[in-house]
């Protein structure tokens, strides 16, 4: 539970336009779900057995398991990423063939975890998803290349390079992908503004979206 | 207007050398009723307004009738470059390399709200309306826009094609047309709609 | 060589650089027979008729022979995905409907899906709403194939399948008209249920649309299948087996190609897909001919969905499209005026005379938006081209923390290079039409 009063006081968030309009004494409640307790149900309890069965440091590897809106999350460690992803694809009742893609997340208030690098994961021989999510901080936003394991990796990385500045170790060419080559600054990183000109109109000119009043 | 230039024109060159006058008004229309009835299209589409423009080329909004089926998959061949779709500032360099490799004349028809201003989409990556990087004649709206609605702008840059001055007459065009810009009001000190401003 | 400045040679570090434009062919050859080269690396796009898009082929030819294929892509990146943070969470519809424009409604679907699914409305969506999903999902299908195989060919230079795919898309773009107003990227559907029901008459236009269908797609079956030389340019082209395509992240008919029946329709059903009577098409040869009669046959499963969803809404008659929380569902309730779609003016009656709940409902839900729990949540669908996944994570407000869209063909697109090189230029096209990609979901 966080409660950042900072970010989220005031219901209009508004800064500097003077907009009386809002409450100026809510304050919203950032809620994250927390971790998870045993049992997990449906097959997630499953997956976790076989894990810690085929992966003896899994409780050193995994830092945390959360069960939400009937989906598994699996938070790991940087360090113990490739063996787990090896573990996860290679055992036979585990069996995560495909890997969906890298999806980054960018949260700039965990300090020393900023930077969140979501790998979504499909067995289509047991038919099952879970999800693996490793945090780095922005000081060292490294993480290892799992194209070795998953070949279809390999954009994904790049594209999570490109937009969010995390560096895949051992990836076979990691080039900006999305953007021209020589491009500055990382897009979907929340310190990037979202770029946007203002537009004209007959007697107005409109800002655009990110500086434009808004709810929280 | 926007894509004339010195040179531009005729292979015989006559129109430069004629006067004002009859001779030089045949020949324009001469020279507007070949150009707009043959006019070929260059394919620059990009996204779903691409999409618009094959259904447009396709077999029920049939632009064969107009004299434009052969999209020219060369710029050298093409006369027509219709921007359809969003212009990524990847892409920038690209539309304006395939521009200069047209041969004059050529036209430009910004079609749909990306090409034409942006669009919704008023962020880091794309460029704000196609006239940042080429000039352009006629502006579509639309999100995307029918093939009815691009039709009726292709028929608009025909009558704007057929009706276009030549020599010297251009010339004096071109002076009143820069010489209406540089005295227009800039939009955003425009009145407001209905106000008493 | 020539003169022309768009035509010249440059030097870099990495060799001479030459820039063809057209008629200079044999003096680009007599030069590089000079330098005993024999590797030439050519640039296909961004802009050419044959790439499918805007993609840029980087191929690296040995006489007629590939030797790499690299894919260059990004020309479309839009930033939509970030644009998405700065909007509530039924704006983003209008967003994410326009990254995979040939498949704005699966888009729309997976992505509303995924919101309802961070809601926790999942069971409350009423099934009215879900056969209409089904029901458009499905006529989706069918447009977005025609395109896929009006193009493939077009590309191959067979130009008639293309006049004939884009009639039968005529007439189903006719029915997306009827139905929400636009033909293409229309935002029909909406976290909550889809934006409006049917009109009258619906169910029967749409069943005579399918018989017209059926009857038309001979013409194109009649010139394709079993085609000389149709054959020839796609018969053991392009192979992907299942190692290549799971290791890759391929799914969509290029999986279904391998032989594997992976269909999320039927493994993982949303919206109600396990109550529907239909196939899953599979073929054993991995070439891009196996995929395009895939293709060819998934339209007639289509069909039969698309009938049995009209069965079900004459059924289902009356019932609401929208979720039963006013909170959540959207407000309006829209009807054709004189100057377009817009609110209906029973609406504004009840909105401005009757209920004050009802207006400040629609008020807060159209500036503000819902809260939507905090959370993050995958959900998929099978969209034409493979799966599309959505990745939402939400902080409680009323606007995303992040969108991320897994794009079937951004990963299909990787494949490129396992599927062409070895094999001619011809070949690169051909495998490039199989695996359709579309260039607004690749780079997003």
């Amino acid at each position: 539970m966080s409660q950042d009063k900072s970010l989220n006081s005031g219901a209009f968030g508004v800064s500097g336009t003077g907009d009386t309009s809002g409450y100026g004494g809510l304050v919203r409640n950032k809620v994250k779900p927390g971790s998870s307790e045993r049992p997990f149900g449906s097959y997630f309890d499953d997956v976790t057995d076989e894990l810690e069965r085929a992966f003896p440091e899994f409780n050193d590897a995994i830092e945390k398991v959360i069960v939400d809106r009937d989906e598994l999350t699996l938070h790991v460690k940087a360090s113990h990423l490739f063996d787990t992803a090896k573990k996860l694809r290679d055992t036979e009742t585990l069996r995560f063939e495909q890997c969906m893609g890298v999806s980054g997340a960018h949260y700039p208030e965990d300090k020393n975890r900023e930077l969140h690098a979501v790998y979504h994961l499909l067995s289509m021989t047991h038919n099952r998803r879970i999800r693996i999510e490793v945090s780095i901080p922005d000081s060292n936003p490294h993480l290892p290349s799992l194209v070795e394991v998953w070949a279809g990796c390999n954009w994904n990385e790049r594209e999570t390079f490109d937009m969010f500045g995390i560096i895949f170790d051992g990836h076979p060419g990691l080039t900006r992908i999305l953007m021209p080559d020589d491009w500055p600054g990382h897009p979907q990183r929340k310190d990037y503004p979202l770029g946007g000109i203002d537009v004209e109109y007959k007697g107005a000119v409109i800002p655009p979206p990110d500086e434009r009043r808004k709810y929280q | 207007m926007a894509t004339w230039r010195t040179g531009m024109g005729l292979i015989v060159g006559l129109e430069e050398k004629l006067p004002s006058g009859f001779v030089l008004t045949s020949v324009e229309k001469l020279a507007g009723y070949m150009r707009k009835n043959s006019l070929w299209p260059a394919t620059f589409g990009l996204a779903c307004c691409a999409i618009e423009m094959m259904a447009a080329g396709a077999g029920r909004y049939d632009l064969a009738r107009f004299g434009m089926e052969v999209f020219r998959a060369s710029p050298r061949q093409a006369d027509l470059m219709i921007v359809a779709g969003r212009v990524s500032n990847k892409m920038a360099p690209v539309l304006r390399q395939i521009y200069d490799q047209m041969a004059a004349p050529k036209w430009v028809i910004a079609m749909g709200a990306c090409a034409s201003s942006g669009g919704m989409f008023n962020n880091y990556a794309i460029v704000q309306g196609v006239d940042h990087v080429v000039p352009v004649d006629i502006y579509l709206p639309g999100c995307p826009p029918r093939p009815e609605m691009l039709m009726d702008a292709i028929l608009k840059l025909h009558e704007h094609i057929g009706d276009a001055k030549l020599g010297v007459n251009r010339e004096k065009v071109i002076r009143e047309v820069e010489a209406a810009a540089l005295a227009a009001v800039p939009t955003h000190s425009l009145p407001v709609f209905g106000s008493s401003a | 060589m020539s003169h022309d400045p768009y035509a010249s040679t440059r030097e870099t570090t990495e060799g001479t650089v030459y820039s063809v434009t057209g008629g200079d062919w044999d003096s680009l050859v007599t030069e590089i027979g000079a330098t005993k080269e024999e590797r030439v690396v050519v640039n296909m796009g961004p802009q050419h008729p044959s790439t499918h898009g805007v993609l840029r082929l980087i191929l690296e030819l040995e006489g007629e022979t590939v030797t790499e294929t690299r894919c260059g892509i990004g020309y479309l990146h839009t930033g939509i995905e970030k644009n998405c943070e700065y909007r509530t969470w039924t704006q983003g519809v209008t967003f994410v409907t326009r990254m995979d424009y040939l498949a704005p409604l699966f888009n729309e679907a997976a992505y509303c899906l995924g919101v309802e699914k961070l809601l926790g409305i999942t069971n409350d969506i009423t099934e009215r709403a879900s056969v209409i999903r089904v029901l458009m999902m499905e006529l989706n299908r069918i447009s977005s194939h025609m395109v896929a195989l009006g193009t493939g060919a077009l590309e191959l230079g067979a130009l008639s399948p293309m006049i004939f795919a884009f009639r039968e898309r005529e007439l189903v773009l006719d029915i997306f008209e009827m139905v929400s107003g636009l033909r293409m990227n229309m935002a029909y559907i909406r976290p909550g249920g889809v934006a409006q029901d049917l009109p009258e008459g619906a169910t029967a236009k749409i069943r005579a649309t399918v018989k017209e269908l059926r009857v038309n797609f001979k013409d194109n079956a009649k010139l394709l299948i079993g085609n000389t030389i149709w054959l020839k340019r796609t018969k053991d082209i392009g192979i992907l087996d299942l190692a290549g395509c799971t290791t890759l992240g391929v799914t969509g008919p290029v999986l279904r190609a391998t032989g594997m029946p992976w269909d999320l329709r039927k493994t993982q059903p949303y919206c109600g897909y396990e109550n529907y009577d239909f196939d899953v098409i599979t073929a054993d040869t991995s070439d891009v001919y196996g995929r395009f009669l895939i293709r060819m046959n998934e339209l007639e499963q289509s069909l039969r969905i698309i009938e049995q969803a009209c069965d079900k809404l004459d059924v289902l008659e009356g019932q609401p499209v929208m979720v039963a929380d006013k909170k959540i569902a959207w407000p309006s309730q829209l009807a054709l005026g004189g100057d377009g779609l817009g609110n209906s003016l029973n609406h504004i009656r009840e909105i401005m005379g009757t209920s004050m709940e009802s207006l400040i409902h629609h008020f807060k839900l159209v500036t503000e938006g819902f809260r939507v729990p905090a959370g993050q949540v995958y959900s998929a669908v099978e969209s034409p081209r493979g799966e599309l996944g959505v990745h939402l994570i939400s902080d409680g407000g009323t606007r995303p923390y992040r969108v991320h869209f897994r794009e079937p063909s951004f990963n299909n697109l990787q494949s490129t290079a396992a599927m062409c090189e070895g094999s001619q230029i011809a070949d690169i096209v051909g495998a490039v039409a199989s695996i359709d990609p579309v260039m607004g979901g690749v780079d997003r």
